[in-house]
């Protein structure tokens, strides 16, 4: 049920990346053909921004969010139990220990970062660390490390990163038409068919690109829960830690709406109940827990 | 000429399989052993903390020897046998231990003692870690078992002699990393 449980997740995600390149690569060929009135052109320019953007958003994404979040870094003696559960759990995921955080926040959150293994940080609100016994906390370790092992952190900034250039390429793109910029002169050529279809493209690929984010998103928070499981062999920990987080209605002061998704549990729970779940960037609660009871 | 590429090409192929597949093998088998040194380190760590809590622990509950010289009885045990002994003596102390922490809620005092307290961490982290260490190594053997007995890599493996590794054996109870909570 478990490692199942981990390929299908891995498995949906492959397809989501996919039909996300898929997407990037139509918004190009789109807008070349719109105002170039070829197949490539467009398809470069996109290639082109996607080979700067990417590798500078991975540079800088995870000092970033360390530093958005306001947290700070700890050392063994500041909270010898938080150490010793990231140390227990990094050793059971075998990756080297990642720095440890904390945020000095009364909400109970946590999230992680850094793009590999070796750069790895995970950070802990300090109302996350009043409330939970050792147990729960490993169960929240553990899906922390998980994200971290999983690679998760660099889809995630990846599928980020992506839906950046998507925006900004079709953005370019609706401007271009609105100001009638381009060689306008030689779209006659074109079949009108195609040309609706590429302005349709440019205009709705931005919300398509936000949807795949976010579905990513959800996934991963269960592929995230399942591993930990596999790291504790111990549902009950991270159930009764979700429980808790679940409970309290605070928000967390210093989250941004980019850096969301990072945490285990959506860090604006006065917003959250009036967004719809398909716009949200964690699976409700309810049914994360139903999936661990399952385990 | 047609013939000599392709019996070159045969020849290259097989040369390649068997140096990846040998390669593969000596990979596993360091897994394994680093899998065990993890373990090793962690058994140590425990015997050497053993000690301390034996005499916080004296201070305050002077006649509950019975519980004590348990402990320190199956301590040597974790430096010394084989890894299935240590590991079993290392279940034993894990049970002790438990009643050592469960006698502090009959003594305010000791359950008030910093000393005592961060003993009682250190210890619970040990013996995670050589829970989670455990778990890891039995993974790396299983593994390493499987390529060695899959073909043709078993081919491989008899001729340089590589030998299965054992699994270590956990009491059923044992599986549950313990539900400690403070």
């Amino acid at each position: 049920m478990l490692y199942q449980q981990i390929r299908d997740n891995k498995r949906k995600t492959i397809l989501l990346v996919v039909l996300f390149s898929v997407l990037v690569l139509v918004v190009g060929w789109a807008i070349g053909y719109l105002f170039n009135n070829d197949w490539v052109s467009g398809i470069v320019i996109t290639l082109i921004v996607l080979a700067i953007y990417i590798p500078i958003t991975l540079k800088t994404a995870g000092s970033q969010v360390l530093n958005m979040s306001g947290s700070k870094e700890i050392q063994r003696e500041d909270h010898p139990q938080l150490f010793g559960v990231v140390e227990e759990l990094s050793l059971a995921a075998r990756i080297p220990m990642p720095k440890v955080y904390i945020v000095n926040d009364p909400a109970p959150n946590a999230f992680a970062t850094g793009i590999k293994p070796e750069k790895g940080a995970v950070a802990f609100t300090t109302g996350l660390l009043d409330r939970l016994n050792r147990e729960e906390l490993s169960g929240v370790a553990a899906h922390e490390i998980a994200h971290i092992r999983n690679y998760d952190i660099r889809l995630m900034t990846i599928s980020v990163a992506l839906v950046g250039v998507i925006v900004l390429v079709a953005n370019i793109g609706s401007r271009m038409m609105l100001f009638g910029g381009g060689r306008r002169g030689g779209n006659n050529k074109n079949n009108p068919i195609i040309m609706i279809l590429a302005i349709l493209l440019v205009i709705l690929a931005p919300l398509a690109a936000q949807f795949v984010k976010l579905a990513v998103s959800r996934n991963r928070e269960y592929l995230a829960d399942a591993s930990a499981v596999e790291l504790t062999r111990n549902p009950k920990g991270l159930i009764k830690a979700l429980r808790k987080i679940s409970q309290d209605p605070n928000d967390v002061k210093d989250a941004k709406e980019a850096t969301a998704s990072m945490y285990i549990s959506y860090p604006f729970k006065k917003k959250r109940k009036k967004k719809s779940a398909l716009w949200s960037t964690h699976p409700p609660m309810e049914s994360r827990i139903e999936q661990l009871q399952n385990m | 000429m047609v013939l000599t590429i392709i019996v070159i090409a045969i020849i290259a192929i097989i040369a390649i399989f068997l140096m990846t597949s040998y390669n593969g093998l000596v990979k596993y088998r360091n897994w394994v052993q680093e899998a065990w040194s993890q373990i090793d380190v962690q058994l140590k760590r425990r015997h050497d903390l053993i000690p301390n809590l034996v005499n916080t622990v004296k201070g305050y509950a002077e006649h509950e020897r019975e519980t004590l010289e348990g402990v320190v009885e199956a301590r040597s045990q974790l430096v010394n046998g084989s890894p299935q002994e240590r590991i079993d003596a290392d279940n034993q102390i894990e049970g002790a231990l438990k009643s050592i922490f469960a006698l502090s809620e009959s003594y305010p005092d000791l359950k008030a003692n910093e000393n005592f307290l961060n003993l009682q961490e250190q210890l619970t982290t040990t013996e995670n870690k050589v829970a989670y260490s455990r778990q890891l190594y039995n993974k790396t053997v299983a593994d390493y078992n499987i390529k060695l007995q899959s073909f043709p890599t078993n081919i491989m493996a008899s001729m340089f002699n590589f030998k299965q590794e054992d699994l270590l054996s956990i009491p059923e109870e044992e599986r549950e990393v313990p539900d400690v909570s403070f």
